[in-house]
């Protein structure tokens, strides 16, 4: 294995050396700190960063932090202008927002060699504000319906290439079978503007629901966010598993990878460890499709990108933009499926992954990410106008606190603390009031 | 019938033991297996063990470095506290003034502050000054908000020693210091030892503030468990790992040292 390494690891050093060789900025020897999160892919590159080190001269030093700490900690830093961090991983919400506010190092003068046009428009737009480029993608991910090939089969029942929700729910109706811990459908339930919101707000849009009408009112108390919310909780209740409130991307993927789980919907990142022998017990019993949908098909999948971004604090700008050319390039991502598997690239983000017949070989869903990447419309996320962007999220500084808040009455809905109407209800009044006080309404 | 209330008592104690331990003991399982056994249900007690959670975090962080961070940090807070504490216990235990409890009280009222209501004055101050990320920041802070338990601690150690003692002494000749150094001391010294100790604890247990006000090179192991909490994938085995390497020292440590720290707390402060 080791033997096997070298020659990547080489061909690596080579590849460092040549792509800096590329680049239009003289960074000299220096110490740079990278803010990330602790997931597959950022453990992938902290692997291979010697690589980048050993060719440049510089050094890296890693903070690695839970995704909820790792939000608080940077914000903290780039708003009081504390300068510790030189690159930060955020994601495509916050990018236009600390873009606007010009906290952000604009990232427009990448070489002709980065070969910025690979890198999938949508992706792209995602990380950009009043036409400038604030961050560069590590992965990008959406959403789509994982489910059980054997038991379908079994069943003798198909799963259609665009099912709807009413087709779901029959079929997680048939396969629930809860003396045997077997659950028809496993859906994010714990609280939080990133957890069980990311999926409510696919199933909202779908449902021809949406956040705020046109001038920033509150849309809550609509009757789509009712039947989507009581279509939620009635499925859940009937076919998830129990304690499902609890339940978020981890621990529903858990749930999936060892048999509990009939059909998931969630991140299109889930499906590298499904099919993964190693780390999931059904490997070769996953299939997937689109997300299903509702009424209409706005919205319906949702749109998430990693990217790295350098804070105007940040004294080391040149050797940090070094380095982001050199982690997000085409040839990184070749790197990373040499040294060690293809199933294990950062995808999502540039159109030459997808060309590649190693990783179309290895990741049987690559097209399925693909389209759903290409087709989540950040600027259309609902069947009626909206006043801002994003699919499972509002691209507003108040919407972690909105967000958070709204999950929380949801959660007590799904539990049967409250009823769909009280949650609603609570719902449209606490965000009229953040609404108020933040300005958006009088 | 008194038997039978000991045996009661016991098998209570052990069930309490138990219930404590338990969650160790998992923790210690879930680090020795695949990432899918570890998130197994029902879950596994027997299994193939696997070193590979602990080869891949010695790979990827400096695990030495964090350890040293901890220790350096959880000493010097600890010792600055009891140059500050024993003579501030003793000037209240011994020679109390009018509004001495008043002020014990409002010590002791500093800790029913949350931490976060004051992050951004401290992180602001840390900035400032040039604190971030620095072993001195967390020092001074751990110092700082461990005073209290302390200065109460130690208050009720010397308030149990004669005072006719610490008299005598003082008309044979011997100065504050001495009097502290050589005669209170000695007599308290398993007080004294309790508080040290748990000081270290608290010290090394501390986690706001280490994710709040350090980065790479003050950051001790709390950040270090920090780490291998992930936002996706499966990483409980991993993180089960990283928090046996981060409590392994001070669980050794207070395994050699429970006698002591027993012996100060049940006869001393907390009687």
């Amino acid at each position: 294995m080791r033997q096997h390494l070298v020659p990547h690891a080489l061909a690596g050093l080579a590849l460092a050396a040549g792509l800096l060789a590329t680049t239009a900025f003289t960074a000299t020897a220096a110490t740079i700190t990278i803010a990330t999160v602790n997931n597959s892919q950022m453990v992938e590159m902290q692997k291979l960063a010697p690589i980048w080190e050993k060719a440049t001269g510089n050094k890296i030093n890693w903070v690695v932090l839970e995704e909820n700490v790792l939000r608080q900690r940077v914000t903290t830093d780039i708003s009081t202008k504390s300068g510790q961090f030189d690159i930060l991983t955020i994601g495509s919400y916050e990018t236009p927002i600390w873009g606007k506010q010009h906290w952000l190092v604009a990232l427009d003068d990448f070489p002709a060699a980065y070969d910025m046009n690979d890198v999938f428009p949508s992706v792209r737009q995602a990380l950009t504000e009043s036409g400038h480029l604030y961050a560069v993608p590590f992965y990008a991910e959406s959403s789509f319906t994982f489910y059980r090939k054997d038991l379908f089969d079994k069943a003798g029942l198909t799963m259609p290439a665009q099912p709807k929700y009413s087709e779901i729910q029959g079929f997680a109706d048939k396969f629930t079978d809860r003396a045997h811990q077997q659950y028809g459908i496993c859906l994010r339930g714990k609280p939080g503007w990133g957890e069980n919101m990311a999926y409510l707000d696919t199933l909202v849009n779908t449902y021809g629901g949406r956040w705020f009408d046109e001038k920033w009112n509150p849309q809550l108390n609509t009757k789509p966010w009712h039947d989507a919310l009581s279509f939620y909780i009635d499925l859940m209740r009937k076919d998830g598993p129990p304690g499902a409130n609890s339940n978020g991307f981890n621990e529903n993927q858990a749930l999936f990878a060892t048999g509990h789980c009939a059909i998931w919907i969630d991140a299109t990142s889930g499906a590298g460890l499904l099919y993964d022998k190693n780390q999931s017990q059904v490997a070769d019993k996953v299939a997937f499709t689109a997300a299903p949908i509702a009424r209409v098909p706005n919205g319906s999948h949702w749109f998430w990108a990693w990217a790295m971004a350098i804070p105007t604090t940040s004294k080391n700008v040149a050797v940090a933009k070094s380095f982001l050319q050199w982690s997000t390039s085409r040839d990184y991502i070749e790197l990373v499926g040499k040294t060690d598997g293809w199933t294990v690239v950062p995808p999502g983000t540039r159109a030459s992954t997808y060309e590649n017949p190693d990783y179309l070989k290895a990741a049987p869903f690559a097209g399925f990410v693909k389209t759903a990447i290409m087709t989540a419309d950040l600027n259309h996320p609902t069947a009626e106008k909206v006043p801002y962007t994003g699919i499972q999220y509002v691209a507003i500084p108040e919407f972690q606190a909105i967000g958070t808040t709204v999950g929380q009455m949801v959660a007590a809905a799904l539990t049967g603390q409250m009823s769909v109407d009280e949650a609603l209800k609570q719902a449209q009044a606490s965000v009229t009031a953040t609404m108020q006080q933040a300005g958006y309404t009088q | 019938m008194n038997r039978f209330k000991t045996q009661l008592a016991g098998g209570i104690a052990w069930i309490i033991a138990i219930l404590n331990f338990f969650p160790i003991f998992w923790m210690l399982l879930a680090s020795f297996k695949s990432e899918v056994e570890a998130v197994q249900t029902p879950p596994l007690f027997f299994f193939h063990p696997t070193l590979a959670n602990y080869r891949d975090i010695f790979a990827l962080q400096d695990y030495a470095g964090y350890a040293f961070n901890s220790i350096a940090i959880s000493v010097l807070a600890t010792l600055l506290m009891l140059l500050v504490a024993v003579p501030a216990a003793f000037a209240m235990a011994f020679y109390p003034g009018r509004y001495t409890r008043d002020i014990l009280l409002w010590m002791l009222s500093t800790k029913m502050l949350p931490a976060v209501g004051v992050l951004v004055p401290i992180y602001l101050l840390s900035r400032d000054l040039g604190l971030l990320d620095t072993r001195t920041a967390l020092v001074i802070i751990d110092f700082l908000s461990n005073l209290p338990i302390a200065v109460w601690m130690l208050f009720t150690f010397f308030r149990e020693t004669p005072k006719d003692i610490i008299e005598a002494s003082r008309i044979d000749g011997a100065g504050v210091g001495q009097t502290i150094l050589y005669v209170l001391l000695p007599l308290v010294a398993p007080g004294i030892a309790s508080t040290a100790l748990l000081s270290i604890i608290l010290c090394w247990n501390e986690a706001f503030w280490s994710l709040n006000l350090t980065a790479h090179n003050a950051a001790p192991l709390t950040a270090f468990i920090a780490s291998f909490s992930a936002p996706q994938g499966l990483f409980w085995a991993r993180l089960s790992a990283a928090s046996v390497l981060a409590i392994a020292p001070i669980l050794v440590f207070g395994w050699i040292s429970q006698r002591q720290l027993v012996r100060g707390l049940t006869f001393g402060a907390v009687k």
